[in-house]
């Protein structure tokens, strides 16, 4: 039997559509007439739209489009126009940065300028589309969090396409877009430099990474199981603590000794998360351009124990001493 | 509704793992906890052994017989003429058994006239077969004693299984053709194990010697230009080596730093390998191109061309190790043809005079390369030369280091000898004395001359 106890319910209250506040004079109105999909409920909220779109996400939706659009046409294009070949290859197929011959002057369009055009409008796009978190926010009178949470991944993204590709020289330093090859990219990427496990930046990111998400089942199994005392009503627990928090708190206290506190874990859950790309971001820039082979980085400065006890062989090649064999 | 979530789960589960059924087997073979595994599953390793294809049986090798030799008996003997007569029929059986098992002697041969060379196919086994026993007897780093026949790669066909043709670039690969130049790249292609991945890196690298190496041995930049896609096409290499070979990388790289030399020997075998294969392809196959028939040849008119998974076939040592050379004497000898020494190098700084098998003394052309030195010394007397000996792998290392020292004397003492002071004569012994890897090769058999 269905059954009301929070908002994480199997059952659906559902009300006439929320429309949201007036908006001020110069922004424009939201678009669209709101409905309601029951699916959806199970996952979220069941209302969808209006949506608000404004010139900066009409402008970042378009251009990014475009961006999309130029990719898929390469592709297509490089299947020779066979539309099931596209479907069956494209996992594989991508669009690749100019060869590494051009430096950084612009290339013959079907020679990574398509990648070039591609991927500026792509950064336009997600730009624009960060400015738009950013006044949203402000418009809403929120802080603005989440727009410099996204800035963080906008910094991992830019130091791969941008930021490195220009400080080595290169277009062709920058990754792929396509699923599966910036895959390989990144393989080969840590085979060319040596290891990036021993990056002790990258370790930082995926040591921050693996935090988010244990950060993220440790909070959400938290609140779900004092939600039956009113937890999932989170913030008047931050201002106004009730029996939920008292039992949450007691229940970290007890099993590891230290808990975090209702507003505290949402602060460490934000930083973990921003420092991931950050953290990230910094380990890739610095590859290649300060350091060229990362595992012997690391023994040098004892971050990695040197590979114990085993012979070294002769490199054939240094053996042979010019001599072909 | 419990039961129902759980097994909607567990099914999830089973469609999302795309692993294969336990046991996996783990066996380690570097040092404990760097990760120097091989992971091996034992009914893959069962189906793999099954699937090793029964060897055709053409009897036990004839006694060493005197008397005619096959070239004595058979016209048009090119390269098995020393075999006596019984073998050299055990080899041509073979040949058929392994090669064109359906289609028999005509095959190759033309009926009634088998001294005949009007076939094609007869003109490239002849290469084939002087393309095996240059494998057999020079790469023995490679192939070690177990050797190669021509079933290695044939497996009873006359056109091997797993050959290769250099890619044609795609039509949209052309700054005219206004997009869709993929960049020889990201194709789905089972030769590098369905990889995005440059879909052709045998042509640079098993056909040409482009470099192969991405990685710097030092922690700071310092020379090394290799960029990322560059270390793309090297990656593609090696994802073919490994489906060739059924092995992961570990097989023969330090998985922490795969540049490094400290790690499983399989490297150093799979180095000389790579070499081996560009022998194969450059020196036997290519030239082949125009003897072949059109429908033989590749889309750029190419041959077809061998790889590691030609002979190996998914397992790490083909056929299963198995040495089948050693019961063929027409595979494993080689005519004992003598090389000619190479010219003597007098060039601004540096000379290099070449030595007889086993010999300390300069002869004819070189004991004019080691007079030409002798002036050189004489008119700039400022200048100090550095002698270094060397000598071939073959032999002992203790004669052998000897006779390098002996050889780097000569030079000296004919330097001195001619009047140039002691002083600007430097003796310099080598950190390696040994100039090849194998066997005998006239280019080692050196003394190198510094003149500073």
């Amino acid at each position: 039997m269905a059954e009301y106890q929070n908002l994480f319910t199997r059952l659906q209250p559902v009300g006439p559509a929320q429309i949201g506040p007036e908006l001020p004079q110069g922004d424009s109105p939201r678009t669209g007439k709101p409905f309601f999909i029951y699916w959806l409920g199970w996952i979220g909220n069941a209302q969808i739209g209006p949506i608000y779109l404004g010139g900066l996400g009409l402008a970042s939706l378009i251009l990014g489009t475009l961006s999309i659009n130029i990719m898929g046409f390469n592709m297509l294009a490089q299947v020779d126009w066979d539309v099931v070949q596209f479907i069956r290859q494209l996992p594989w197929l991508a669009l690749e940065p100019p060869p590494p011959g051009y430096g950084l002057s612009l290339p013959p369009m079907n020679q990574g300028g398509w990648w070039l055009l591609s991927g500026g409008l792509l950064t336009a796009s997600i730009l624009l589309w960060w400015a738009r978190t950013y006044r949203r926010a402000r418009q809403m009178g929120l802080g603005t969090h989440v727009a410099w949470a996204f800035a963080s991944a906008i910094w991992l993204f830019l130091v791969l396409g941008f930021f490195r590709p220009v400080l080595m020289g290169s277009w062709g330093e920058a990754v792929p877009f396509g699923i599966f090859p910036h895959l390989d990219w990144t393989a080969a990427f840590s085979l060319r430099y040596g290891n990036l496990f021993y990056n002790p930046f990258h370790a930082l990111s995926i040591a921050f990474l693996y935090g988010s998400a244990l950060l993220f089942a440790m909070h959400g199994a938290t609140i779900l199981a004092v939600s039956r005392y009113g937890g999932d009503r989170e913030l008047d627990q931050i201002v106004d603590r009730g029996t939920a928090s008292e039992r949450a708190a007691l229940f970290w206290r007890w099993t590891m000794g230290f808990n975090a506190t209702m507003e505290s874990i949402h602060r460490w859950a934000w930083w973990c998360a921003v420092l991931t790309p950050l953290t990230g971001g910094i380990g890739i820039l610095l590859t290649g351009t300060v350091v060229d082979n990362w595992y012997l980085w690391a023994v040098k400065h004892g971050f990695a124990t040197p590979y114990p006890v085993v012979p070294v062989l002769p490199d054939p090649a240094t053996l042979l001493q010019g001599v072909k064999p | 509704m419990m039961r129902r979530t759980l097994f909607t789960l567990l099914g999830l589960a089973a469609l999302l793992s795309a692993c294969e059924r336990p046991p996996v087997q783990s066996t380690q073979t570097g040092y404990r906890g760097t990760g120097m595994v091989q992971v091996d599953n034992p009914r893959s390793l069962a189906k793999a052994k099954a699937a090793l294809p029964a060897i055709p049986d053409v009897g036990p090798p004839s006694a060493p017989a005197d008397g005619p030799r096959a070239r004595d008996v058979y016209q048009n003997v090119k390269v098995l003429g020393d075999l006596s007569p019984v073998e050299f029929n055990r080899q041509m059986l073979a040949f058929q058994q392994w090669v064109a098992p359906t289609q028999g002697c005509p095959y190759c041969h033309v009926d009634g006239n088998f001294a005949d060379d009007s076939k094609y196919t007869k003109v490239v086994a002849r290469r084939m077969l002087e393309m095996t026993r240059n494998i057999n007897s020079r790469w023995t780093t490679h192939v070690a004693q177990t050797g190669v026949t021509c079933y290695t790669c044939h497996r009873g066909k006359p056109v091997p299984d797993n050959v290769w043709f250099t890619a044609v670039a795609p039509k949209n690969n052309r700054v005219g053709s206004g997009m869709g130049d993929d960049a020889g790249q990201n194709r789905a292609v089972p030769s590098i194990a369905w990889a995005s991945l440059p879909y052709d890196p045998f042509t640079p690298f098993l056909l040409q010697d482009e470099p192969i190496r991405a990685q710097t041995g030092t922690a700071l930049p310092t020379d090394n230009r290799m960029s990322i896609k560059q270390a793309e096409w090297t990656y593609s290499l090696m994802n073919h080596m490994s489906v060739a070979l059924g092995v992961n990388c570990t097989f023969c790289h330090n998985t922490q730093s795969f540049q490094s030399w400290q790690g499983p020997a399989q490297r150093v075998t799979a180095w000389h390998g790579i070499r081996m294969v560009r022998e194969m392809n450059k020196d036997y196959l290519t030239p082949l191109a125009a003897t072949f028939p059109p429908q033989r040849l590749g889309p750029a008119g190419d041959v077809a061309k061998v790889f590691c998974q030609t002979c190996h076939q998914g397992v790490n040592k083909p056929l299963g190790g198995l040495a089948m050379a050693k019961d063929f004497e027409g595979l494993v000898k080689v005519a004992a043809a003598v090389p000619a020494l190479p010219a003597p190098l007098a060039e601004d700084r540096r000379s290099v005079l070449y030595f007889d098998v086993g010999s300390a003394v300069l002869k004819g052309e070189q004991a004019k390369g080691l007079e030409l030195l002798v002036a050189t010394m004489a008119a700039e007397r400022r200048v100090v030369a550095t002698i270094s000996g060397y000598h071939s792998a073959a032999g002992t290392l203790t004669a052998n280091q000897e006779l390098a020292k002996k050889r780097a004397f000569t030079v000296r003492d004919a330097l001195i000898g001619a009047g140039i002071a002691q002083e600007r004569v430097r003796l310099e012994k080598p950190r390696q004395t040994e100039a090849n890897v194998a066997g005998e090769d006239p280019v080692a058999r050196r003394v190198e001359i510094t003149v500073r």
